[in-house]
């Protein structure tokens, strides 16, 4: 069995030196359910670990101006109890929260489901219509990147030899803004997502949504962000027209696979059924909160 | 039957093995076959050391061989009164690379709820490229169910005849004749129609997109070999062994009836699972048969241990052991000719053993005949999404002929085991083969059991028609439970939808595939 060191770093720059310094596969972990778990089966063989949970600011929730930072290990439970997350952005508490089961949410993270880099992932849809940034710290420094730019594939991401997210930053809501998350799976939980969707609305006064974003996940191969479903939905309240096209849109913005837990045919006629129901969700808190 | 096979392969002496059984779990036929008993007895002959082999979860989904799957054809005929003048059916059950799939009790079973003047059953059990088949609860019953069900749900709602009216006019009763042979005698069936007619729940009115479906199901349980042991200790408690394992509550049932049998409390009797070295033969633990075999066998030695009780306390009392009677937990002079005496407890017999004989125990071995049919009805309500094709069981309730129920939450938790797995067999749970035949989902992840939060809290309802070959009337009650409900959630389905799925599992995919047939959506119809 090939030895795996771990170190646990207290600061970020410590972390970064142990992650630039293997000459194999190095991996940040926050939770670890995802890591654990790959370990165990043997999907992944990292030189090292580095544990991200001891350093400064990586679990917490914190306002900086009108931004939310979330540390990038801070655990859903801890997001699902914030009571600021869940009055300005319940959708993504809802993604979080749907992130594997009562025991996972000790310890799982945005970070984590974001960089394990699956298309199925439940906190980044709802994150990304949020139009939230990753910040990302490696040997040559700080950069903040929006968080749709970090999954470039399947298990792939763009962070390079060295780096790893510590923080993301969320703009806070406008007075008439707000989001919801759905997903599809066949039973009530315990479940990856078929279908993944989240919409973002911002509305004026009289109900017309000004700003939205469509956020569609495990319909291909990274979340997709559905410019044309925004389109069909700014400019407009929710009348049976603007359904429509959104759900065309969605459906048009699907290139979604065949596999064990769902066909591309079935997945495409669903992520239509969701873009209007997360949308039917997200325009109505977007106008109690007014 | 893990000993006489394991004896068999390894050419070695059936007392030279001792089968230890595993405290509950991996049930439901998975254990009535042995897989890596074998390699672990030769390994271990080889090394000289204790070798213990643990499956994997993937090598059990891999290796150990699910139930069949099938092709079925019913053909109904009928007068439009209702009355069924004949059926045909002709059931295909896949049985893998060896001979040996279930579809003898698919046949026997399907029909067995319904009195039918003309019948044609013929049964295929079809070699194929796919993993060897094992029993599954009721192994055969609820495939054929399905199929039979389905269609007589069909024929109903064709005739405009209530589902329970059909199953009053057509079904089994005393005195009747099962296609497969039995004359009935002492059934329950008609019992639970009156009952399900009468439940809350056929009362409770349905919403959109809701609807309700009808099923009924039988097996035949089983009895034979059985042994069991009940010894006195010597402060009066009771331990009973019993050599058939644990998988359903059977320890207290046990418990139940030799303290019945003694007049003791039920705390006093300690029953233990022994192993293949403590206690006599017992055959396979499978075929609800437990209860009623095991339970026949713990009865006797409860009875034979009374006897001996009558005879200790005439030697203490010094009067014959005619004289003596037993009851609550005492021994009593049978009358005031036996001699006045101050009754004796269990306890202070125990105590005086010793003076008085010795040890007081007996062993059982039977092999149990008179097995009680068992049959059900189950009422089903679901939700459907028409979106998405996703199913929601709103309600259901199983009403089932238990015979007397020895320990009524077990019963009920055998039944609602039995419909929630029964449940996720009919809308999530399958195979997923790869194109190369390569079985994709081996883990809970993919291969979708229900969750406690996709069930209701199911309904029971027992109708006890007790068995008069059993000393309590116990009939099995197992695996029954599990033979209506993919045909309840289908006529469900039906009855909100118009639309009639055949096909197992009736998942979401399925289901919106066959909802846009009918009539394609609006929304991606542009």
């Amino acid at each position: 069995m090939p030895r795996v060191s771990y170190t646990a770093p207290t600061s970020i720059d410590d972390a970064v030196k142990a992650l630039a310094a293997s000459a194999g596969v190095a991996k940040a972990l926050s939770g670890g359910t995802d890591l654990l778990v790959q370990l165990k089966s043997g999907r992944v063989r990292p030189e090292v670990i580095v544990d991200t949970k001891r350093i400064p600011g990586l679990i917490g929730i914190r306002e900086e101006g009108d931004k939310f930072v979330i540390g990038a290990a801070t655990p859903g439970i801890m997001i699902s109890a914030d009571e600021r997350l869940t009055r300005a952005y319940p959708g993504i508490v809802e993604g979080v929260d749907l992130i594997g089961s009562t025991q996972i949410q000790g310890r799982c993270s945005i970070a984590g489901n974001l960089c394990n880099a699956s298309p199925a992932a439940d906190s980044v849809p709802p994150v990304i219509a949020a139009r939230a940034t990753a910040v990302v710290v490696g040997p040559n420094g700080r950069r903040e990147v929006p968080v749709e730019n970090i999954v470039t594939g399947p298990g792939q991401t763009s962070l390079q030899k060295g780096e790893f997210v510590v923080e993301f930053r969320i703009p806070k809501p406008l007075p008439r803004q707000s989001d919801a998350y759905l997903r599809f799976i066949p039973r009530t939980e315990m479940d990856i997502a078929v279908v993944g969707c989240a919409v973002n609305v911002v509305l004026d006064a009289g109900g017309t949504c000004t700003e939205a974003r469509v956020v569609l996940g495990a319909v291909a191969p990274t979340q997709v962000i559905v410019e044309e479903a925004a389109q069909a939905l700014i400019g407009h309240k929710l009348d049976d027209d603007t359904l429509k096209r959104l759900d065309s849109a969605a459906r048009a913005a699907c290139r979604p696979i065949s596999d064990k837990r769902g066909t591309i045919e079935y997945r495409i006629k669903v992520a239509g059924v969701l873009a209007r129901r997360a949308a039917a969700i997200a325009f109505d808190r977007a106008a109690s909160r007014a | 039957m893990v000993r006489a096979y394991t004896s068999r392969i390894c050419g070695a002496d059936i007392a030279s093995i001792r089968a230890i059984p595993a405290e509950i779990g991996g049930g439901f036929g998975g254990k009535t076959i042995i897989y890596l008993e074998p390699v672990a007895y030769l390994l271990s002959k080889k090394s000289g050391r204790p070798v213990k082999i643990v499956m994997s979860r993937e090598e059990v989904f891999r290796a150990t061989g699910p139930t069949s799957g099938a092709v079925i054809e019913v053909k109904l005929g009928a007068k439009k009164d209702g009355h069924i003048t004949a059926v045909e059916a002709v059931l295909k059950y896949q049985s893998g690379a060896f001979p040996g799939s279930p579809v003898n009790q698919g046949c026997m079973c399907g029909l067995a709820v319904y009195d039918l003047p003309n019948a044609v059953v013929t049964g295929y059990d079809v070699l194929c490229h796919r993993p060897k088949v094992a029993a599954y609860r009721a192994p055969g019953a609820p495939i054929a169910s399905f199929a039979i069900e389905s269609c007589v749900d069909e024929l109903a709602r064709e005739l405009g005849i209530d589902a329970l009216a059909m199953r009053e006019i057509n079904g089994a009763r005393d005195g009747g004749k099962a296609v497969h042979g039995p004359t009935w005698v002492n059934i329950g069936y008609q019992k639970t129609i009156e009952a399900a007619n009468a439940s809350e729940h056929l009362k409770t009115p349905l919403g959109p997109n809701q609807g309700r479906g009808i099923a009924s199901g039988y097996w035949h349980n089983a009895g034979g070999e059985s042994s069991a042991a009940c010894h006195i200790n010597e402060d009066g408690t009771v331990t009973v062994t019993e050599g058939h394992p644990d998988i359903g509550g059977s320890r207290a049932s046990m418990a139940l009836m030799v303290a019945e049998v003694l007049g003791v409390p039920y705390e006093q009797v300690r029953p233990v699972v022994g192993d293949t070295t403590s206690i006599g033969f017992s055959a396979s633990t499978g075929g609800s048969r437990v209860t009623f075999a095991g339970g026949m066998a713990v009865t006797q030695a409860a009875e034979k241990v009374v006897g001996e009780l009558k005879k200790r306390a005439a030697v203490i009392w010094d009067i014959s052991a005619e004289a003596v009677e037993w009851r609550d937990g005492r021994a009593y002079p049978a009358g005031a000719n036996a001699g006045s005496f101050e009754p004796l407890s269990l306890a202070e017999i125990a105590g005086k053993a010793a003076r008085t004989g010795g040890p007081i125990s007996a062993e059982v071995q039977i092999n149990a005949q008179g097995q009680g049919p068992g049959f059900t009805t189950h009422i089903c309500d679901v939700e459907v999404d028409r979106e998405t094709g996703a199913v929601k069981i709103l309600r259901y309730t199983a009403i089932q002929d238990v015979g007397r129920a020895i320990h009524p939450s077990y019963v009920e938790g055998q039944m609602q085991g039995g419909v929630a797995q029964g449940v996720g067999w009919a809308l999530n749970e399958e195979y997923v083969y790869d194109k190369d035949g390569r079985l994709e989902n081996p883990g809970f992840l993919d291969y979708r059991v229900p969750v406690a939060s996709d069930m209701p809290m199911i309904d029971t309802i027992l109708v006890e028609v007790p068995n008069p070959r059993h000393p309590f009337g116990a009939r099995g009650c197992g695996e029954v439970p599990i033979v209506p409900p993919m045909a309840a959630v289908a006529n469900a389905i039906a009855d909100a939808t118009g639309i009639r799925l055949r096909d197992l599992p009736m998942s979401p995919p399925k289901l919106r595939a066959a909802l846009d047939a009918e009539q394609p959506p609006r929304l991606a119809a542009e």
